[in-house]
């Protein structure tokens, strides 16, 4: 995947020579073509294309915007009721993910979503604490986005 | 109505949102019981406060300015980054250091899990 985007640098680079006009224009529509090259080429290289790896970072990116604009709006509708009624705890979620960074990103995504934030993690077992502000609401709409962010991370990192 | 009105009035929706945001997550700090419940209210909302306030100045000196500033962007990602992990720490050094949850608190599988290890540690230093 390095030597493909390596490659897209240096035919973004060559266009920019060839036309001998030095400014980013140029430069981007070489990448583009130098882009469209390496996915017309793409069986002769190793990986896949590294197209398909910046789409499913898009795609976690947008997931976690949607999440984020959820949670907010749960966090302040809790907050804003009359009458505080939640019953907070901590419950422990079980992770399939294996390296540091992507249990990183996991941590990272996970307490910006509704109503979790990561408490201690035991990276050995595999096991993450979570409190959560609302058992009753939120345990299982937790484990669900904790699927879904572990599909797209897996998908990037791997 | 041309298309600047509307742009303005866009952008004062998106830094008025933003203001909202914050004071009401301002409010949960009062209201909410605990150090682990605040903090929720600490990184989700406040977090999309600033993201909608900046992007609401990175379209303003686009539009009225014509200045595309990359600096305010590069402020929502950092603001990203920080905003869990500074989160993460803080609840966890609250528990580490024995700060209680509230009385609200239904459930703590951590609490469980922990008596269970230091149990278990006892056990094998007894065998040892």
């Amino acid at each position: 995947m390095t030597l493909q985007i390596l490659l897209n640098l240096v035919i973004g680079m060559v266009w920019m020579l060839l036309h001998d006009e030095w400014n980013m224009l140029t430069f981007t529509i070489g990448f583009l073509i130098g882009s469209i090259f390496i996915f017309a080429l793409r069986r002769f290289f190793p990986g896949p294309f590294y197209g398909l790896k910046i789409w499913s970072i898009i795609k976690l990116l947008i997931l976690f915007n949607v999440e984020l604009v959820k949670s907010s709006l749960i966090v302040i509708g809790q907050i804003t009721r009359p009458k505080l009624n939640i019953q907070p705890g901590i419950f422990k979620l079980e992770t399939k993910l294996k390296s540091d960074w992507e249990i990183i990103m996991l941590t990272n995504l996970l307490a910006l979503t509704p109503g979790s934030a990561v408490l201690e993690i035991a990276p050995q077992e595999g096991v993450m604490y979570i409190h959560a502000m609302d058992m009753a609401e939120f345990r299982h709409s937790i484990a669900k986005t904790k699927d879904l962010f572990e599909e797209a991370i897996i998908e990037v990192m791997r | 109505m041309n298309v600047n009105a509307i742009i303005e009035i866009l952008i004062a929706v998106m830094v008025l949102a933003g203001t909202v945001l914050s004071l009401l997550s301002s409010l949960g700090f009062i209201r909410l019981p605990d150090v682990y419940t605040r903090a929720h209210a600490a990184t989700k909302s406040v977090t999309l406060g600033i993201l909608f306030i900046l992007l609401g100045t990175f379209l303003y000196f686009w539009f009225v300015h014509g200045l595309i500033s990359i600096r305010l962007l590069l402020g929502i990602v950092f603001v990203f980054l920080t905003a869990p992990v500074a989160g993460h720490l803080i609840i966890r050094s609250a528990y580490r250091s024995g700060v209680k949850l509230s009385d609200t608190s239904v459930k703590d599988e951590l609490r469980e899990d922990l008596k269970k290890a230091t149990q278990l540690e006892k056990y094998h230093s007894r065998e040892g």
